[in-house]
């Protein structure tokens, strides 16, 4: 399982990646693996201000179903429209063509307090 | 937490492991879809050896089966298998099982769930009050699900027993990769035909039956199969999972298994008259297939509401169907919207979702 450098993780599973005041997120490939097979991502925030560690939507896989919980607080912009009709972009590429949402982010130096790669590499075992 | 003797190998191909019923199992390998689509189109290979099994022996253990069990176990001879449950004093039940009639009168085998081997043996054992010889061999027997359409074909070099003609719930005993008293059925839990092997874990038998199987199946496109797959492949069967599906305050009918209650064999059996009753004034809630007309995937414990917002009975199982690429769920409803093509709604996460009552098997 991969962990790029170039981006932060929080303990609920999610990426984050920061450019100027917008932050895209995802799902982390440890996630992904342990979701299995995934159905569809249902997320209906985008323009709501949200809370760090708030609930954004939730995950579907064949086996089980799972919130998604914003790394940072700030508003969500956009939903990934790809997954509307391939949802295994998430399974199959987390860290690019399967990112969930781009949003801006309240406090950008919020980011740096998450988790390095290296830290999440070590939580996940 | 116990391992099978096929833990290692599933550890070795990448498998992910979880606990269940206290084993350590393979839950999938390359992926549900991926593997459920190999058994659904050709074959694979589960690991199924936490299962419970017991024998039972001398001149009274058909008795006994027949006092626990509501099936009528007369009916199977030699060779034959029978799907059956044990029913509590509640009329409730306490586990299913598969009832092999290795020697008619005289010896049986009852195969039950994982997780209820231990209360299962206490339920029997209470019962046996006419000193029928009982073995719980569950430790060191290994037992394989090889399922799919072209299961047998793939297995047939294996062995000089014609699996390929095997009646559904037929079993035979005989030398399978060069293993002796190797118990091949005909049974499975997936819908897609193909056997079930059992055999003790001596000799390192386990290792050569997994590495034939493999070494003249890789070839044909035979994989490994975990445990989320043959839950999925199971459901859209409409096969009950106990503890989900049926459990010790389910009656054998409501739960659909009606078919497996024989009421008027010989001999009594456990909450006969209950079960009576219920079945001349008939039963208020009932079993019943689902599959969602509007977005969203039922799951176990789940709320079902009618259209009016009234609660009527809860989801017992629930998924996305990879077959037929919708979600799909069994669970008990009220009588009066149990009947086909019934509009409920599964509340999901306090949105009631529409889905419609429908016949299953669903694929």
């Amino acid at each position: 399982m991969s962990y790029p450098n170039n981006l932060k993780y929080t303990k609920d599973h999610e990426w984050i990646k920061l450019e100027g005041n917008i932050a895209t997120i995802g799902i982390t490939d440890f996630a992904q693996r342990e979701l299995g097979d995934i159905v569809y991502v249902d997320i209906n925030t985008v323009g709501k201000a949200l809370n760090a560690e708030e609930v954004f939507g939730t995950v579907e896989a064949v086996k089980t179903v799972s919130d998604l919980f914003l790394p940072v607080a700030g508003t969500i912009k956009e939903v990934n429209s790809a997954l509307e009709k391939q949802p295994e972009l998430v399974n199959n590429d987390p860290y690019n063509e399967g990112w969930m949402v781009k949003m801006e982010v309240s406090n950008p130096a919020d980011v740096d307090q998450l988790m390095t790669a290296e830290a999440y590499e070590q939580m996940v075992g | 937490m116990k391992n099978t003797p096929f833990t290692q190998k599933h550890i070795a191909l990448g498998a992910k492991m979880a606990a269940f019923a206290g084993y350590n199992m393979p839950i999938s390998y390359t992926g549900i879809n991926d593997e459920h689509a190999t058994v659904r189109k050709n074959a694979g290979v589960f690991d199924v050896s936490h299962m419970g099994e017991f024998m039972l022996k001398g001149e009274n253990a058909l008795d006994l089966i027949q006092r626990v069990t509501t099936n009528d176990a007369s009916k199977i001879k030699q060779g034959q298998a029978q799907y059956s449950c044990f029913t509590n004093e509640n009329g409730g039940i306490v586990d299913d099982l598969i009832v092999y009639c290795i020697e008619e009168n005289k010896v049986y085998m009852l195969v039950v769930n994982a997780s209820n081997i231990e209360n299962d043996w206490n339920w029997v054992s209470k019962h046996n009050t006419k000193n029928v010889e009982m073995h719980n061999i569950s430790d060191k027997t290994c037992l394989l699900a090889i399922q799919g359409p072209n299961a047998t074909k793939i297995l047939q070099p294996l062995t000089e027993i014609d699996i390929l003609n095997l009646k559904y719930y037929t079993f035979v005993k005989g030398t399978f990769a060069r293993v002796d008293n190797v118990l091949i059925s005909a049974t499975g839990y997936t819908g897609s035909g193909g056997v079930e092997i059992y055999f003790e874990d001596v000799d390192g038998n386990a290792d050569k039956i997994w590495d034939k199987i493999f070494e003249v199946g890789t070839p044909q496109g035979l994989k490994p199969i975990g445990l989320a797959a043959r839950d999925t492949l199971r459901l859209e069967m409409g096969y009950c999972l106990y503890g989900n599906d049926i459990d010790d305050t389910t009656s054998p009918l409501e739960g659909g298994l009606g078919w497996i209650t024989k009421l008027n064999k010989a001999t009594h059996f456990t909450a006969k008259e209950i079960l009576e009753k219920q079945k001349a004034e008939g039963i208020k809630r009932k079993l019943v297939g689902f599959e969602m007309i509007d977005r969203g995937i039922p799951r176990h414990d789940y709320i079902i509401k009618d259209a009016a917002g009234n609660e009527i009975g809860k989801v017992t199982s629930g998924t996305q169907s990879p077959s037929l690429n919708k979600a799909i769920g069994l669970g008990y409803v009220t009588l009066e919207n149990a009947g086909l093509d019934t509009e409920i709604f599964i509340d999901i996460r306090n949105t009631p979702v529409k889905a419609r009552v429908v016949k299953f098997p669903f694929v």
